[in-house]
């Protein structure tokens, strides 16, 4: 019950904002304005102060629009085009409403009955709704006009019913999608009626769904009616209707053009009206139930609009903690100093990386360790210039073997892609074109970097399907991504990711999605390919024991902050941050079962909704108040080792023996 | 691939079945209609009794279906009941105007359609606005408006192309064309809105998709990401939708062939449906049925061809 009531309370909370937010759009207003003006008129007709529709003022043919009692002009009979035009919305928007009536009554029914129960009533529902989809319409409509002669109810009842299945089809899918939801099943669990959940659960939620296919039907449902009339077998001359006055004025359109505008711009305009209130509503809905929602987002904006400004300069001006051993070691391949990366929402910018600042030398390897939603993944597609849409560097400079990345526009970083800085990415499947043998794939990679022949470029793909150690590479070459099995598409991305010969290969999670013995032998192989080509390799990782298998030095991140980073042993031996012990501590392949008992209390915040100070304070066991107070420096505790902690003496003091 | 053609075939014999029954169906909830239709509401009852009867129609409406799909598979689509003619004979030579037109909205609005998704899709400046506008107009403005403005401004005032009338294929090619050209657009426009709309979404979908950040992050050039991959995995639901606009379309060139004068399938229903004249609607079901069925197995040998997963044969 618990459950259920919270997930109530959320969406009462969010329902009148989203009104609101709703109507405060250009579109949105002109559309439920213009909508509603017509159906007020067209019900108010006979009160207002209009001429009758039908009576012909014989000597004002063919009047043009302007003047004080025929503001609109006449027709051919000298009949008031407004007059006809309101009172023509009458028969229209009837047609229109008898169809989206029958849409509604029977699509949302239908759909979430078939939703809910599933089974061999479901696939009935669902082999109907095909055939009605390929039913002309037309033939149906035109055989009952055949017989019920001008009668539209009969032929837009049917437009109705026809229509209808495509709602079916909506509605159901929306609703095994909301009935497989935690917190409906929690309420069906709690003992809650199918048709109170539906009321209280299903039908907010597929609200906006149908308010869109009703829209989208009532355009469609308004052309076919207009179009019947227009054909002349929908209504009875002399009465009015917005389709028959355009084959009236069709008529005389050499003799007097501007009869025709009238209806046509009406049915133009509620169409159009329909269309952006379905896209508006559309949207409202898209960011209402997005994940992690803009909504969420919004609230806390103002609190962090501040934080990264007043953090960034003082971290501009920190000491680069490994600055002083640089001397003793290999020049470096990749310098990152002061990267920050932000969400741009409509009008606020949502820190996501803060400040991070690491180096990598040549064939050095780096792991990148923390939780899900770090920013670890945001850091390297900075590199790479890969940021999702929406996400922008705001600071901080890349240097890559004497370039200065940060300065690229998106044409020379594209250059830099493939042939400088290579990516693996977690989902191999996911990341292969589905659509395209895994060989061709990887020889358009091989032609775009080295301008080979066909020919030519199939037996480099060949080679270095053959390096990655896959077996028989002519065969695999031929294979489309579904074919093969998670281990050997990764050695295809592999394979890619080298085919530009780059000096630093990122790996994002390279073994996540596959199995323990398959994760090994995309380590091993990673090692041995820097050892061949002398790659310099950053790995993301969740697992402590490939991070350890692979890198020589270690950065760890917690909610956009680098908090540690020292080398693998050091970090593994004598972790500074709490962070790091609690991630050690908790990682299942290093620690034995009773031991994990003392796994990370709590979740990484949400982004947007870090604290001012130390991000990692609410979950830290040694917080004290200087650590929620302001933000948290570098320190260094080590030969290139340093920690963002106030407190880590304690740390080592605390540690059993 | 050939399971899904199969399933498509499996669907298409209801189908063909279903609408043909319930035109039939529907004719037979007023019994008599038709003979009155030829003796006009004037007649004699007798002479409609008499009449009736020899046609037919005082037999149960499954065995008047029975006796018509017997028909059918001969060959024989009865006569109409105003002119005499066969139906088939009629039907046959309105065909071809109506595949034209429809063949002719296809290639339009896949061809416009599917550039200006694409445009849309990646550009969100200027030139992006005026395709949404555009879309938004073509969805809205009726075709029979568009149809007219058309004939007044390019027939009438600028005198380009001929107002109405058809001219066939073998008499003169030029002639042919230029009779087609203002009804093709007219009837293509509304498809250029809906293909480039479901263009542009089906492309923002795949841009999103994690392939996509592969072949970037493998330096492929954006020319080649957009052109040849992104486009050939949004492709399938561009088809799917064209399909079903196929669907739309019958209403729409009835209108267009009344608006510009043309002999085609829809003016000739229309025709029907005003006199009553059952066998032409039940030929004319037949007909705009299997056309739906033909573009429908089209584009599902299309979509299978698009997707590796059928085609290799699993």
């Amino acid at each position: 019950m618990a459950v259920e009531l919270r997930a109530g309370t959320a969406v009462s909370v969010r329902e009148r904002s989203t009104l609101v937010r709703f109507l405060w759009h250009p579109g949105a207003a002109f559309s439920v304005g213009f909508l509603a003006l017509v159906v007020v008129a067209a019900l108010a007709a006979p009160v207002l102060p209009l001429h009758n529709p039908i009576v012909e003022y014989y000597p004002h043919l063919f009047q043009g629009p302007g003047s004080a009692s025929f503001p609109l002009g006449t027709d051919d009979l000298g009949r008031d085009l407004l007059s006809r035009m309101v009172y023509g919305a009458r028969t229209t928007l009837l047609g229109v409403g008898e169809a989206l009536a029958v849409f509604l009554a029977l699509g949302v029914p239908l759909g979430l009955v078939s939703g809910f129960v599933g089974g061999a009533l479901d696939s009935l529902v669902m082999w109907v709704a095909d055939l009605s989809y390929s039913t002309p319409q037309i033939v149906v409509v035109l055989a009952i006009l055949s017989i019920y002669s001008q009668n539209e109810t009969a032929a837009m009842l049917a437009v109705g019913v026809l229509g209808s299945f495509g709602l079916t089809r909506i509605v159901r899918g929306s609703t095994i999608a909301v009935k497989n939801e935690q917190y409906v099943a929690a309420a069906r669990v709690s003992g809650l009626s199918w048709g109170r959940i539906t009321v209280r659960h299903v039908l907010p939620r597929i609200a906006g769904p149908i308010i869109v296919q009703a829209s989208l039907f009532s355009s469609l449902a308004l052309l076919f009616q207009t179009g019947l009339e227009f054909l002349g077998l929908a209504t009875h001359p002399p009465a009015p209707s917005w389709g028959s006055m355009i084959a009236e004025a069709a008529q005389f359109i050499v003799r007097d053009p501007w009869m025709i505008v009238p209806p046509g711009a009406i049915i133009a305009l509620t169409i159009t009206a329909l269309g952006l209130l379905g896209d508006r509503v559309r949207d409202v809905y898209a960011e209402r139930w997005a994940p992690g929602g803009v909504v969420a987002l919004g609230r806390t904006r103002e609190r962090h609009q501040a934080a990264p400004a007043v953090v960034a300069p003082s971290r501009a001006a920190e000491e680069d903690p490994t600055s002083g051993e640089a001397a003793v070691r290999t020049p470096a391949l990749l310098e990152v100093a002061g990267l920050a990366v932000v969400l741009e929402s409509r009008r606020a910018e949502i820190p996501v990386v803060e400040n991070v600042s690491f180096e990598l030398e040549k064939r050095g390897a780096l792991g990148m360790v923390g939780e899900s939603g770090c920013g670890k993944t945001m850091t390297v597609s900075a590199l790479l210039g890969l940021l999702p849409s929406g996400a922008r560097r705001r600071a901080g400079s890349i240097l890559f073997d004497g370039e200065a990345l940060h300065h690229y526009g998106e044409k020379e970083l594209s250059r830099t892609r493939g042939s400088k800085i290579g990516l693996i990415s977690q989902e191999p499947v996911a990341s292969l074109d589905p659509n395209f043998t895994v060989g061709s794939q990887v020889a358009e990679v091989v032609r775009r970097h080295r301008g080979l022949s066909r020919a030519e470029a199939r037996s480099v793909t060949l080679e270095l399907l053959d390096m990655v150690r896959l077996p028989d590479p002519s065969r695999v070459y031929r294979r489309y991504p579904h074919e093969l099995s998670g281990g050997m598409a990764q050695r295809v991305a592999i394979a890619a990711s080298l085919a530009g010969r780059p000096k630093l290969l990122v790996a994002d999670e390279p073994t996540t999605a596959l199995d323990v013995t398959t994760q090994a032998e995309i380590i091993a192989l990673l090692r041995s390919l820097q050892d061949e080509l002398g790659l310099s390799i950053i790995l993301i990782s969740h697992n402590w024991g490939l991070v350890a298998n692979l890198c020589d030095r270690v950065v760890v991140m917690y909610a956009g902050q680098v908090v540690e980073m020292g080398t693998t042993v050091d970090v593994f031996t004598a972790p500074r941050h709490p962070y790091t012990a609690g991630l050690l501590a908790s990682d299942p392949h290093l620690v034995s079962r009773a031991d994990r008992l003392r796994a990370l209390p709590g979740s990484v915040p949400e982004i947007g909704q870090w604290p001012e100070g130390c991000h990692f304070a609410p979950r830290c066991p040694y917080a004290i108040q200087a650590c929620i107070d302001a933000p948290i420096a570098e320190q260094r505790v080590g030969a290139g080792h340093a920690v963002r902690c106030i407190q880590h003496e304690r740390l080592v003091l605390e540690r059993p023996a | 691939m050939l399971r899904s053609v199969g399933r498509r075939l499996l669907l298409s014999v209801p189908l063909l079945l279903g609408v043909t029954f319930l035109t039939f169906l529907l004719e037979a909830l007023t019994p008599g209609n038709e003979a009155l239709a030829i003796l006009g509401t004037s007649a004699d009852p007798q002479q409609v009794a008499a009449l009736s009867k020899r046609l037919g129609l005082n037999l149960p409406f499954y065995v008047q279906y029975w006796h018509w799909l017997d028909g059918v598979i001969h060959g024989h689509l009865g006569n109409s009941a105003v002119t005499g003619v066969p139906v088939a004979t009629t039907l046959n030579s309105h065909l071809a105007v109506t595949l034209w037109l429809i063949g002719g909205a296809l290639v339009m609005s896949a061809v416009i359609g599917i550039t200006f998704g694409v445009i849309s899709a990646l550009r969100g400046g200027v030139l992006g606005r005026i395709v949404d506008v555009v879309s938004l107009g073509g969805l809205a403005i009726p075709t029979f408006w568009l149809g007219y403005l058309l004939v007044l401004l390019v027939a009438v005032k600028l005198r380009w192309l001929p107002a109405v009338g058809y001219v066939s294929i073998g008499s003169s090619l030029g002639g042919w064309a230029r009779s087609l050209v203002l009804p093709v657009f007219t009837l293509g426009v509304g498809g250029v809105a809906l293909v480039a709309k479901q263009t542009r979404d089906a492309m923002l979908d795949v841009l999103s998709r994690e392939f996509i950040r592969s072949l970037r992050a493998w330096g492929l050039a954006s020319r080649s990401i957009v052109l040849k991959h992104a486009m050939r995995a949004a492709l399938p639901n561009v088809v799917t939708l064209m399909g079903l606009y196929v669907v739309s379309l019958l209403l729409g060139t009835a209108v267009v062939e009344t608006v510009f004068a043309l002999p085609g399938l829809g003016s000739e229903v229309v025709l029907a449906t005003s006199q009553h004249d059952l066998r032409v609607i039940d030929g004319a079901s037949l007909y705009f049925t299997l056309i739906v069925v033909v573009v429908f197995t089209a584009a599902d040998l299309l979509t299978a061809w698009l997707n590796p997963r059928i085609r290799s044969g699993r």
